[in-house]
């Protein structure tokens, strides 16, 4: 199996929701339209000369500044070609959203649980979208690009009065 | 028609218990248990003693390596691999290390990929032996773990004599290793590889035919091969199904297609199979790790790291003696190499299984995104599948089969 054979059966069947094809150190990667993405991977899956029945990896991409904002990137493997595919689907502020690619392969539920607790992308068809990593009551999506990281004020002896006046300390 | 998967979650379970909806039971195992392998929360369904549903909780362990990575260049986020799955950390910053030289495409000298793949598969061993002891720990079989820590320590003595630590590596560099290896590196590789197969025949005199545990493992928590690719198993785990992947084999890296080694495959897909796998996998690495000894010797000293001089540095004498030597050092230690635009994915054949890594660069020193397809993540999915309708006590079993490490787990 190489890339050319995978990439004229995908437009052969996905063909007009196809927005960009890339190959890059030899890698196969299609970006996709929402609804060719699951599409493409229900094809990928079904499809008896194809077999990449192998959902390897998911996960999302925070590209802050381009349009669309976020990306969510799945690998698909062929275990009889040994052969891995790679489909790419964007979403944008406010509220990204992708479908789920759970319904299709099972092993989706926690890599997709995973990109909803750490970006903040939804995917519709998903049973049971909750964060996983982070807890519950958890406020934001800290992989995103314009999460605040967060430090400590180091107080020295010149402006310690005016840094522990508005630091949160554990009052009486 | 077979029940569709389904991966529940801990609320899902809770829920109906706590509106009184439900005649079972629900208990909550872990996070701090003996048998959980680290910091794991099992929410379980029970009916009577009978595992009824179960799910996992996961992410006391989470401590953004993946973010902390966007913020360190390329070579600095090497240390953190380590910190992901800490029993294989030297097969992590192999994976790592194979991403982003497959963004810079830069070539890697042969000492250092017969290095790498010797010492993956002495992880490989190390790793195994971890999860044998601690397996028949929770099955109550003492014995076993002393034996298997013995080999262990000597594996880990051989990482503190090419590193100087004996855990957290970060041996494998971008470009190469770290430094080169050590004068007495392969006679003590060679002592140990010798007497290692009649170390590994000694576990099999004590588990193999053992009634005790073939009672506790054969024909406990199936999984069948379908069910295992769907869910994502991968590693020892699924080629217990009978399924006979192995990145090592299918996707080759650093030259593992020129040596010869064979996958062993289960039949049944039960826990008895993946020690079967396992064990056998053991033999297989030692089997490589001969041959990539009898290269090194053949091979005789030579560069470790790549002689492109924009990812790798300079060696110091020539610092002192070319102006132009001594700019690239500057400019590697203070700002760090720019890989190309683009996005690469690499994967490998960990311990645990299929061990992923996805870089993406924006043509800037540092990692816009990093992320770890981590195979223990992935396999404690399938953990309610195979324990349903088993006992508790199967249960305990189960998770020591799946080898999980909770570190990798969170990230």
């Amino acid at each position: 199996m190489d890339n050319q054979t995978v990439l004229a059966a995908l437009r052969d069947t996905v063909g007009r929701e196809i927005r960009a094809v890339s190959e890059f150190r030899g890698d196969l990667s299609v970006t996709l339209t929402p609804a060719g993405y699951l599409a493409a991977a229900q094809f990928l899956r079904d499809d008896p000369e194809l077999a990449y029945v192998f959902l390897e990896n998911l996960c999302g991409v925070d590209y802050l500044g381009r349009k669309p904002r976020f990306e969510v990137v799945a690998h698909l493997t062929s275990l009889r070609h040994r052969h891995r595919v790679c489909l790419k689907v964007g979403c944008d502020e406010p509220d990204p959203t992708v479908p789920s690619l759970t319904p299709l392969f099972p092993t989706a539920n926690y890599q997709e649980r995973e990109t909803f607790d750490l970006l903040g992308i939804k995917f519709a068809g998903h049973p049971s979208l909750t964060r996983i990593l982070l807890p519950d009551d958890w406020v934001g999506h800290p992989l995103r690009k314009d999460h605040p990281l967060g430090d400590e004020e180091v107080a020295f002896t010149f402006n310690q009065e005016r840094i522990y006046a508005r630091k949160p300390f554990a009052r009486e | 028609m077979t029940e569709p998967i389904t991966v529940p979650t801990p609320q899902q379970i809770i829920e109906p218990a706590i509106s009184g909806r439900t005649e079972t039971m629900v208990l909550n195992m872990g996070p701090h248990h003996p048998s959980t392998h680290g910091v794991l929360r099992l929410v379980l369904e029970l009916d009577g003693e009978v595992v009824v549903n179960l799910a996992p909780d996961v992410g006391y362990l989470h401590t953004g390596i993946e973010k902390t990575m966007e913020s360190k260049t390329y070579q600095k986020a090497v240390v953190l691999t380590d910190r992901m799955d800490y029993l294989a950390p030297l097969s992590n910053n192999l994976c790592y290390a194979l991403a982003v030289e497959k963004l810079l495409e830069v070539e890697i000298p042969e000492r250092a990929q017969i290095a790498r793949v010797l010492l993956t598969e002495l992880q490989r061993i190390s790793s195994h032996l971890v999860w044998l002891g601690t397996h028949a720990l929770d099955l109550a079989a003492m014995s076993v773990f002393l034996y298997a820590f013995r080999e262990r320590e000597q594996i880990l003595d051989i990482f503190e004599l090419v590193s100087g630590a004996r855990m957290m590596t970060s041996y494998f560099r971008i470009g190469g290793l770290a430094y080169d290896l050590p004068a007495d590196f392969l006679p003590t590789v060679e002592q140990f590889l010798a007497i290692m197969p009649s170390r590994i025949d000694e576990y099999e005199d004590l588990l193999t035919a053992n009634p005790l545990w073939l009672e506790r493992t054969v024909g406990v928590g199936v999984i069948d091969a379908q069910a295992a690719i769907a869910l994502g198993l991968t590693g020892a785990n699924l080629r217990a199904t009978g399924v006979a992947y192995d990145v090592r084999k299918a996707m080759p890296y650093s030259g593992y297609e020129t040596y010869s080694f064979e996958i062993p495959i289960g039949k049944n897909g039960d826990i008895y199979d993946r020690y079967r796998v396992r064990i056998a996998e053991m033999r297989q690495s030692v089997k490589i790790a001969q041959q990539a000894a009898e290269r090194l010797r053949e091979l005789g000293p030579g560069p470790v790291v790549t002689p492109n001089r924009k990812v790798a540095p300079p060696p110091k004498r020539e610092i002192t003696e070319s102006m132009e030597s001594l700019i690239h050092h500057f400019k590697l230690w203070t700002e760090g190499f720019k890989p190309p635009r683009g996005d690469a994915y690499v994967s490998i054949e960990s311990p645990r299984g299929i061990l992923g890594c996805y870089v993406v660069s924006d043509g800037s020193p540092k990692p816009w995104r990093v992320h770890f397809r981590a195979p223990s993540f992935i396999n404690l999915q399938s953990l309610a599948h195979m324990a349903k309708g088993r006992l508790v006590a199967d249960l305990v079993a189960l998770i020591a089969s799946l080898d999980p490490v909770l570190g990798e787990v969170d990230r």
